[in-house]
């Protein structure tokens, strides 16, 4: 088991014939994952190194049985990917990589799809997701990570990385590392993917990576005191960021005196969270916790 | 991006929000000026990115074009909160019967829109909403649907606006929803709204937040930055796709990811140190970018040592390598660099910096190790 991919994913990626598309969804094909087909309105037709180009995700899906999409498309085109993606019939999982997409049309998507399908939607502005061993639909390096059952969630891309590798190089694997990206917005949140871990019986213990900026790990610390039986592991990133400045991340801001990391901190210790201030130390805790 | 008072009304007034007349000057004498053409009294209002400016004395009534040169002369030039005064906003004074607080942002939890409205404005209104949260009267909008008729209508009478103005209250409430969705904004607050003796709805003041990923449907909106003061560094950053902050401390930060940055931040804190900025090089740099990023640090004087912190997964460690190596031969570097490097392409990247055998660049194992080495070598400061 894992969590939203795994063997049975059947991927398109929207966006295959540009260069972010070409690269990332290659390099998943290469890691084992299924890639079925490409979507690129006016390139229907085309065979891109052996994969079928659609110009629409509903004929990819048809012809193909794709049954999650990932959308690499530039910014502005990223919000109507991701609706075209909804609206086709069976696929019944959107990763969205691209970063920059205004927060107002993040806004509509994610309330369109809640109202009208039941499809997850992963980012945008993440790098994805992999069950090591059997899928990743994103842009996280395969070579760091390792099969095995700790199940990761983050708000950040290479942070992620560097909390696998702490894992992978002590020998512990992962089951799914799931990003769920840093826009104010995200169409997962960190409460759904717990919920899924929890729900996995191939996980047996959980890290969870946050940051400054709104409150997602508090929700979460109140789900995990209430619904999470697994051992968590937590860090929270922006610890010394000055208040009012965007880190990098669109979402990674302190407003007034809400969104501080030693508030999420606080909050995930007083939900049984073995909390490190040190990224290096995840891998060990992680290691103490499922008594490795 | 925050803009200025002035800025934030020209959008809103555009958008059919009433707004008083008004001027910018940057001299005591455009002031005075400007007083004579708009007819007095006037409010002489110092124009920063910050809150707080009307207690902090940045804003005065003036009776007389000869009072708004001496208000602006008192203003222009005074820090508000580390914000020098640069400019003024020189302002028809309203008589003003009420004033009532109205805002639109993201309600990130909810993952709606959220207005705001208050008929207890003119003060910071996370007091009032503390001291008395009955009177702030907040809303969540679907931003599928938009805001509703009937919901700016129950916003204003729930709030307690005045009853006969009402209906021109919604009205501007409409407005202002309209201009936070068209403009991209991520907030529009107006604190005071105010309503006039001769019942007029009044926009005196405008704090508006744009939402710099939708810049590319508004070009118009780069415009804005001349007006503000740049960190010089900043500036050099920006224009070098370069996403950094200007710290206070000495260790110069370089790293790929906004999380992974700001944990080295965090890191170099954590062994007794203090960075000096954030620098996010972003994903898949190239030799270039960092030696851009090598380049704005060296212009910063509070640098006493740099640590590189890369986890390569779109980015390639051995480029990442070139990139320093190339630096070292074009730029004049007067510190140390500790380089981490892990990820794509990790053992060519350590490969070249070992063959380059600099003694200004330090290797390290782990971040850990890399942190505690920068904060040594930038001698504990």
């Amino acid at each position: 088991m894992a969590i939203f991919v795994d063997a049975s994913t059947r991927l398109v990626v929207q966006g295959l014939t540009g260069s972010q598309g070409r690269f990332h969804g290659f390099r998943n094909r290469d890691s084992g994952t299924r890639l079925v087909a490409g979507v690129t309105p006016g390139k229907g037709g085309m065979d891109l190194d052996g994969v079928p180009i659609f110009d629409t995700v509903s004929q990819a899906v048809e012809a193909t049985g794709a049954n999650t999409s990932m959308v690499l498309v530039p910014p502005a085109f990223a919000a109507d990917g991701i609706l075209e993606a909804a609206d086709a019939d069976g696929i019944n999982l959107i990763v969205a990589i691209t970063e920059g997409i205004p927060a107002h049309d993040e806004a509509r998507v994610f309330n369109y799809i809640r109202q009208t399908s039941r499809t997850p939607l992963i980012g945008p502005n993440c790098p994805g997701l992999i069950s090591p061993g059997k899928a990743n639909v994103g842009i996280t390096p395969h070579e760091i990570t390792l099969p095995g059952s700790v199940g990761v969630v983050s708000r950040s891309g290479t942070l992620t990385y560097q909390a696998v590798h702490e894992l992978t190089v002590r020998g512990i694997g992962q089951s799914t590392c799931v990003g769920i990206g840093g826009d104010p917005v995200p169409g997962t949140s960190f409460v759904d993917v717990l919920e899924r871990l929890e729900q996995d019986p191939e996980t047996e213990a959980i890290v969870m990576i946050g940051e400054i900026g709104g409150s997602a790990e508090e929700e979460a610390a109140l789900f995990i005191r209430d619904h999470v039986s697994k051992p968590v592991v937590g860090y929270i990133a922006g610890v010394t960021a000055p208040p009012g400045k965007k880190m990098g991340h669109a979402g990674a801001i302190i407003s007034g005196s809400s969104g501080t990391a030693a508030a999420k901190q606080e909050a995930l210790r007083a939900a049984g969270v073995t909390v490190v201030d040190d990224p290096s130390g995840i891998g060990e805790a992680v290691g103490i916790a499922i008594g490795d | 991006m925050d803009l200025f008072e002035y800025q934030g009304k020209e959008l809103l007034a555009g958008a059919g929000v009433p707004t008083p007349a008004g001027r910018v000057a940057t001299t005591a004498t455009e002031a005075r000026a400007a007083a004579e053409v708009l007819g007095t009294p006037v409010v002489v209002k110092a124009q920063v990115q910050v809150g707080g400016r009307g207690k902090a004395g940045g804003i005065r009534l003036a009776a007389s074009p000869d009072e708004a040169e001496t208000v602006a002369a008192a203003i222009v030039g005074m820090d508000i909160k580390g914000h020098t005064v640069r400019t003024v906003w020189v302002e028809e004074a309203s008589d003003i019967a009420a004033e009532y607080y109205v805002s639109f942002t993201l309600d990130r939890s909810a993952k709606k829109h959220l207005a705001m409205v208050s008929a207890k404005g003119g003060m910071d209104i996370e007091a009032v909403a503390a001291d008395t949260p009955e009177a702030v009267v907040r809303m969540h909008i679907d931003p599928v649907v938009g805001l509703a008729n009937w919901q700016a209508s129950e916003l204003v009478y729930r709030a307690g606006f005045d009853r006969d103005t009402a209906r021109q209250a919604a009205d501007v409430l409409r407005r202002l929803y309209e201009a936070f969705v068209s403009l991209d904004c991520d907030l529009v607050e107006v604190n005071p709204l105010a309503l006039t003796g001769d019942g007029m709805i009044l926009a005196l003041d405008a704090k508006v937040t744009l939402d710099s990923n939708a810049f590319y449907r508004h070009p118009e909106f780069e415009a804005f930055r001349a007006a503000f003061t740049h960190d010089p560094l900043e500036e050099m950053a920006r224009q070098r796709g370069l996403n950094f902050i200007k710290l206070d401390g000495s260790v110069g930060i370089i790293g790929n990811g906004a999380g992974l940055v700001m944990s080295t931040l965090d890191l170099v804190s954590l062994v007794g140190g203090s960075a000096a900025n954030f620098l996010d090089v972003g994903g898949g740099a190239g030799a270039d970018t960092i030696n851009d990023a090598l380049e704005v640090l060296t212009h910063d004087p509070q640098v006493a040592s740099v640590l590189i912190n890369i986890f390569g997964g779109i980015t390639r460690c051995d480029l990442v390598a070139e990139g320093i190596v190339e630096a070292l031969g074009r730029l004049e570097v007067p510190w140390p660099i500790v380089v981490r490097l892990d990820g794509t392409n990790a053992t060519e990247g350590r490969q070249i910096i070992a063959d380059a055998a600099s003694d200004l660049v330090v290797p390290a194992a782990t971040m850990r190790g890399a942190a505690e080495k920068a904060v040594e070598l930038a001698g504990g400061r």
